[in-house]
């Protein structure tokens, strides 16, 4: 009777705080959120390497321009199986500020594995000043900041669509089937073969999203894989 | 109680001077324990537990954690990926919270079924609903600390709460804020306090145990052991129970932590806080939600902040609202009924909690509050004069004995 109570509670409580995070999840409109089989979702998931690889591919080539990812270093890279030529190579390409030096100046210099990625606006009002207004948010958190994460940020991607009759789009909006309130600042970022993958894998706009989304769920999660991996030390123990 | 039981000289020169070791010996060998407790029993040893994994997990994230509005959430994340270990204590910490708050309810709710907050053990009762406050106070004030969209916004609701107060409400804000809004000064008192109220706690929870040693644990029959024939030692009888309880709760929180980590947490804390944009839903934290459904479920301010504090404030007096001498609810039919009727009213308030504010749910909430308040204030007393009780048993073993003889 008591573990029946203990489980009923604990079961109880989750489903509370999962309807509140539903509740939250839906500020309107009709929204429709699309379940994918993630390799890093479930007790014994990990990342996918390729995948996370083609999605850093899509954020630098079409998130990068508006979208930072401020708490990513490019040493973090490793993960994603990148070896220390490479990643200092990918730095290398970047300018960072440093200084001051001996002369009291500051300088520009290449980056190297310890920097932060760059942002590409100097502060938020430069990046709403760029975007109609609209604040593009940063990315390193994002897929753990919304409600059903991974699904929804895929959802979002592929969402884009014609508003149907009777919804009115204002100008500089755009018609999401995922968004709350389907009216969304960002304009539809992934069409299909926006960029070239070098593995031949497929870059329609289904499998460019799910690759971002791969790697914007390391990004928040970066420890996903030995987290799993000591939980089930610690759980299955024999 | 001499010091000459020890045999250990070293032992017994110590004791003499300094009496630890009796005061161990009393606890685990001479402290008579009824010996019928059932696991309801453990939630108490498990609650210290988390008192301690909150503590030591808390003592090591402030090591790397820095109290300021600019830099709180960026050091968080850095313990989340570049400190050693440091997702892995944090959402230990994060997770052992929500716990802490399971094993504490069902501690109370075991208190409520089996009449322990009754004489001789109200201090006992009392010192627990203040260790309950205390940990609200305490959990709230973490929660502002990684600086996310709720901390802030959870923080400005709560701390807002208090403006509701006729004629000084505005100035007590102004003073709990530290300026004229949540901002760095808020930020640092709460991480300050935050630090300070677990060892309250921990002071409380020895006041705690010295009153439940006065007289012993109360017991699922509900009247007092008689002689030795009822009791038993806590050691090893009561530690090995324990360790049984201890095993299944690291169980459950270990799965937490390493496969739900953010289960029981709102994904918008992961968005630094922002005192331009409101989230579209301000919700607290789970295991406050009941208590927010009261809060909304008032239409004026202040009666609704005075409802959510009577909720907690009712739980002093219950001592004195039930005042039926059966402790136990086994012996007590419709007292029982009404038990379960009010786990269901705390369940369906803490559901409504996370709900918007709007339609049908504030219909509910005000009938939930309604009934959680009538429970208290008119059922228990009604019921302590009306109820026809069971008979009881004449002592603890007498019912064991029978049991047992019933199931060879």
């Amino acid at each position: 009777m008591m573990l029946k109570l203990i489980f009923t509670t604990i079961i109880s409580a989750i489903s509370v705080l999962g309807m509140s995070g539903t509740a939250t999840a839906a500020g309107g409109g009709d929204v429709t959120l699309l379940k994918k089989d993630w390799s890093f979702s479930g007790i014994f998931g990990h990342y996918d390497k390729a995948s996370m690889q083609r999605g850093f591919q899509v954020y630098l080539e079409v998130c990068a321009g508006c979208h930072s990812i401020e708490y990513m270093s490019f040493r973090n890279l490793a993960d994603l199986g990148y070896n220390e030529a490479e990643i200092k190579a990918i730095a290398a390409e970047y300018e960072v500020q440093d200084g001051p030096d001996e002369d009291g100046e500051m300088f520009m210099r290449p980056a190297r594995p310890a920097d932060r990625m760059p942002s590409p606006y100097r502060n938020d009002n430069e990046a709403r000043a760029n975007n109609n207004g609209a604040l593009p948010p940063d990315l390193s958190l994002i897929a753990k900041a919304r409600a059903h994460g991974p699904d929804y940020l895929y959802s979002l991607l592929v969402g884009y669509g014609d508003a149907p009759e009777g919804v009115d789009v204002p100008d500089g909006m755009y018609y999401n089937n995922a968004y709350s309130g389907n009216l969304i600042a960002m304009p539809q970022p992934i069409y299909g073969d926006d960029v070239e993958y070098s593995d031949g894998t497929s870059t329609n706009a289904e499998a460019l999203s799910a690759d971002v989304t791969h790697f914007l769920m390391w990004a928040a999660e970066p420890k996903l894989e030995v987290r799993k991996r000591i939980g089930v030390a610690t759980v299955f123990f024999p | 109680m001499s010091a000459a039981k020890f045999s250990n000289p070293v032992v017994r020169w110590i004791d003499h001077r300094l009496p630890v070791f009796t005061m161990l010996d009393h606890t685990a060998n001479e402290y008579p324990t009824p010996k019928n407790l059932n696991y309801m029993w453990n939630f108490g040893s498990l609650a210290g537990l988390s008192l301690v994994i909150m503590i030591v997990t808390g003592i090591v994230l402030a090591m790397s954690y820095t109290a300021h509005v600019d830099y709180a959430f960026e050091s968080v994340e850095r313990i989340m990926r570049d400190v050693n270990h440091g997702w892995l204590i944090r959402y230990i910490h994060m997770n052992t919270a929500s716990f802490f708050f399971i094993v504490v309810y069902l501690h109370i709710f075991r208190g409520l079924y089996y009449g322990s907050y009754k004489a001789p053990r109200e201090l006992l009762w009392i010192l627990g609903v203040v260790i309950f406050l205390l940990m609200m106070a305490t959990a709230f004030m973490g929660y502002v600390l990684p600086w996310g969209q709720m901390s802030f916004w959870g923080a400005t609701v709560i701390t807002n709460l208090f403006s509701a107060i006729p004629l000084v409400g505005e100035s007590i804000v102004t003073f709990l804020w530290g300026g004229f809004s949540v901002d760095n000064p808020t930020l640092n008192r709460f991480f300050s306090l935050h630090y300070l109220m677990p060892f309250l706690i921990a002071g409380v929870v020895i006041l705690h145990i010295v009153a439940l040693h006065r007289f012993g644990s109360n017991n699922p029959i509900g009247i007092d052991t008689k002689g030795k024939q009822d009791t038993i030692s806590f050691h090893p009888y009561y530690t090995i129970k324990d360790i049984v309880g201890v095993a299944m709760f690291l169980l459950l929180l270990s799965v937490a932590v390493f496969f739900f980590p953010n289960a029981m947490g709102h994904p918008d804390n992961y968005i630094p806080a922002n005192p331009m944009q409101t989230p579209a839903h301000i919700v607290p934290e789970w295991y406050f939600l009941p208590f927010y459904a009261i809060l909304r479920a008032v239409p004026d301010k202040l009666g609704g902040v005075l409802l959510m504090f009577g909720a907690i404030a009712i739980l002093f007096i219950l001592p004195w609202l039930d005042r039926s001498p059966v402790r136990s609810a086994r012996f007590r039919p419709v007292f029982r009924i009404f038990f379960w009727l009010l786990f269901i009213d705390a369940i369906a308030l803490g559901y409504l909690g996370g709900k918007p504010a709007e339609g049908i749910y504030v219909t509910l909430s005000r009938i939930a509050t309604a009934w959680y308040f009538l429970h208290f204030l008119v059922i228990l007393p009604m019921l302590s004069v009306f109820e026809s009780t069971k008979p009881l048993p004449k002592s603890i073993s007498e019912p064991v004995l029978a049991t047992t003889v019933a199931a060879e």
